[in-house]
């Protein structure tokens, strides 16, 4: 009996998050998947149509300017907060005074909602409130900053706010990298007298090439899914300039009744998912094999 | 589906047992969650309780009622329909092509709906010939407001034709005055588009362009004048729009910062709040150009089972078209009635102007359904122009060019 139970609770235990998993992930991937193929409007209809949901898809012009912000924001907001992470963690790694200050101050932005760092750089950037306006009044009449309202320059906004967000967190992360590469080489190259910056370059940050990999996922499956940073920030505006993928599904499912066009865009955009999951689960697994 | 209609029977048997007769029930789900719009509703309210009904509220606030349409969409595939939904437009036809809506023609042709709204409101009302919803109010969209002080001290006339308005917008531009209020958000920039459109084109081409879909009226000249002159509009908003929600324009009108704003006449709600008076204060008249958009508020019946729901439904709906309903909520929303023959007395100026224009607009045929507010087109065709409509204006994207994407768009969303 005993035996028997040992053998078995497991399996007993992990089923209903098994199932759950398997009907509320993969069933409604594929529930998506045939609404995407029908001409669904208000209410979802089974009736396979054909690939006339994508076609209509491609040709809009606004699910053009939601894919082009994507790659824009996604590429600059995972670049610059890489970068800027590992900047901070590396001043930060010089054995300051008041480290776990400062740690916890860079660190305080990602507690926050995105929506509120929406809202308060919504105010921030606003030409007529925020900084814009502060400048001017110290007497500097012709600064301008109106990335906010500017349609070809809105989405770089999106992006100041996103990196002002995580970055603090990419920085934990590498601060903790930086923490585990072993003292002893370092101070073998110390020894050696080799300057600073190339023990940097050449011993610490490669050994931390897997810390990379994972803030690089975490960061693009942040990218991807932004929305709550978008509708407080700008609303998708002006006009629909700061678009992403993930409004635009909203927009088509909840404001305009077009669940078909909704869930051909959500496809698509599970799609830009797998290619960059794939390849980091590929490597990992096939690393466990060898 | 089959279980919840058991279900709902079990239920329903038990409070039908509770009970020893069956009670008028309502349950309404409905979007008026802010101040004045509560009060509206509780009008409503008390209205049904009156007459010995039951109502059990549904409130779902958020996204001007994307929320609540989620909701409604929940209920329905479980097969739990509340019993009146506040829908408006061709979503009532939308949620009828999926056969959940009730027929009411009982009620409406007992009360004579037929003679008291005019015919192109009480088509919305209509499903295939039976009535299917009841109306509640109707707002217009093409007003201008302005500031009289503004106006008195640049010695300028409301504008009747958009030309009249472009030169006191520069008059407005050269004494530093921000000509137009204006918030940028989507739907403003469509609320002010189809002014302008219906302005400058007449009634047949806003028809025929925003109503029908024609392609050539859509890719026609007139359509090319229309972006021509949104785009002369983009000069004379401030440079700080973007975002702007509308009654913060309207507190630009009225702290005399701007001169104008194109808005619905929930505007003049702000106005009166702040002690302003129609007239002497503010200025309230249409937009330049003939005719009258409207968005008529409605509640549409859902199919229910029960005697109890059905009763109420139908004392639901005689009480919405009910002219003393039809009076006190539209005080208090600022809206007209539907129905044409309750008294105005207690309304102001603006009203009185609705209402006279809504009577010569239905006989001349230019009553027309807005389109940025949900009444002439369906979600994706309506969406399709707002796209094109906010893109030109937030762009310098030449008016030539607007008009090929909005040919191309409206296509796209068929």
């Amino acid at each position: 009996m005993t035996e028997w139970l040992e053998r078995h609770v497991p399996k007993m235990v992990l089923a209903p998050s098994f199932v759950a998993v398997l009907i509320f992930v993969y069933g409604f991937i594929i529930w998506t998947g045939w609404v995407s193929l029908t001409r669904s409007k208000l209410m979802p209809k089974y009736e396979i149509k054909g690939v006339i949901q994508y076609e209509r898809l491609f040709a809009s012009p606004r699910w053009d300017t939601a894919m082009d912000n994507l790659f824009i924001f996604g590429g600059l907001f995972i670049g610059i907060s890489l970068i800027l992470g590992l900047f901070l963690a590396i001043l930060l790694d010089q054995k300051i005074r008041a480290e776990g200050v400062l740690r916890t101050i860079y660190l305080y932005p990602m507690a926050l909602s995105m929506i509120v760092t929406g809202t308060a750089w919504k105010w921030i950037m606003n030409p007529g409130l925020g900084i814009e306006a502060t400048v001017r009044n110290w007497g500097f009449e012709s600064f301008t900053f109106n990335w906010i309202t500017d349609p070809k320059m809105a989405i770089y906004a999106v992006v100041i706010a996103a990196v002002w967000q995580a970055s603090g967190f990419v920085m934990a992360l590498f601060l903790a990298g930086l923490r585990s590469v072993d003292e002893e080489i370092i101070k073998a190259a110390q020894v050696d007298g080799i300057p600073t910056w190339r023990i940097y370059s050449a011993i610490i940050i490669p050994s931390m090439a897997p810390i990379f990999l994972s803030a690089f996922i975490v960061l693009a499956h942040l990218a991807i899914k932004s929305f709550d940073l978008v509708i407080a920030l700008t609303g998708g505006g002006p006009g629909y300039a700061t678009d992403l993928p993930a409004t635009y599904m909203y927009a088509m499912a909840f404001s305009r009744g077009d669940i078909g066009q909704a869930a051909s865009s959500a496809m698509v955009m599970m799609g830009v998912v797998f290619t960059i999951v794939v390849p980091y689960l590929y490597s990992e697994l096939r690393a466990k094999h060898d | 589906m089959k279980k919840s209609v058991f279900a709902a029977a079990v239920v329903a048997s038990l409070v039908a047992s509770n009970i020893a007769k069956a009670e008028p029930q309502a349950e309404v789900l409905h979007w008026w969650t802010s101040g004045g719009e509560a009060k509206s509703v509780a009008v409503l309210q008390k209205e049904f309780a009156d007459n010995g009904g039951t109502w059990t509220d549904m409130p779902v606030a958020g996204g001007g009622g994307d929320a609540a349409m989620t909701a409604l969409r929940a209920r329905v595939l479980s097969g739990n329909a509340p019993t009146a939904v506040q829908l408006k437009g061709p979503a009532i036809a939308e949620w009828y092509e999926e056969g959940v809506l009730a027929d009411i023609s009982d009620v409406a042709e007992a009360q004579g709906w037929a003679d008291v709204l005019p015919a192109s409101i009480a088509g919305h009302m209509k499903c295939e010939g039976t009535w299917c919803a009841a109306p509640v109010n109707v707002h217009r969209i093409d007003w201008i407001w302005a500031n009289a002080d503004i106006l008195k001290a640049n010695d300028i006339a409301m504008p009747t034709t958009w030309a009249e308005f472009n030169t006191a917008a520069d008059t407005l531009m050269a004494a530093g005055i921000i000509p137009l209020a204006h918030g940028g958000q989507a739907w403003q920039d469509a609320t002010v588009f189809e002014a302008v459109a219906l302005g400058l084109g007449g009634a047949e081409f806003f028809q025929s362009a925003f109503v029908d879909l024609d392609m050539d009226t859509l890719k026609s000249d007139k359509m090319v004048e229309v972006f021509d002159q949104m785009r002369k509009l983009r000069g004379y908003v401030d440079g700080n729009f973007s975002g702007r929600d509308w009654n913060l324009a309207t507190a630009m009108v009225m702290n005399g910062e701007a001169a104008f704003q194109i808005m619905g006449d929930w505007a003049k709600g702000e106005f009166l709040a702040a002690g302003k008076v129609p007239g002497e204060d503010f200025l309230c008249v249409s937009t330049p150009g003939d005719g009258f958009l409207y968005s008529v508020d409605s509640f549409a019946m859902f199919n229910v089972d029960g005697d109890d729901k059905q009763s109420g439904q139908k004392l639901l709906a005689e009480l919405i078209v009910g002219k003393s309903f039809q009076k006190v909520f539209n005080l208090n929303k600022g809206s007209i009635p539907a129905r044409t023959d309750v008294a105005l007395d207690e309304f102001d100026s603006c009203a009185h102007t609705s209402a006279a224009d809504m009577a010569s607009s239905n006989k001349e045929g230019s009553l027309l359904p807005s389109y940025a507010h949900g009444m002439a087109l369906r979600g994706a065709q309506a969406g399709a122009i707002t796209d094109v409509v906010t893109a030109h204006f937030n762009s310098d994207m030449s008016s030539a060019d607007a008009v090929q994407m909005l040919a191309d768009a409206i296509a796209n969303s068929m």
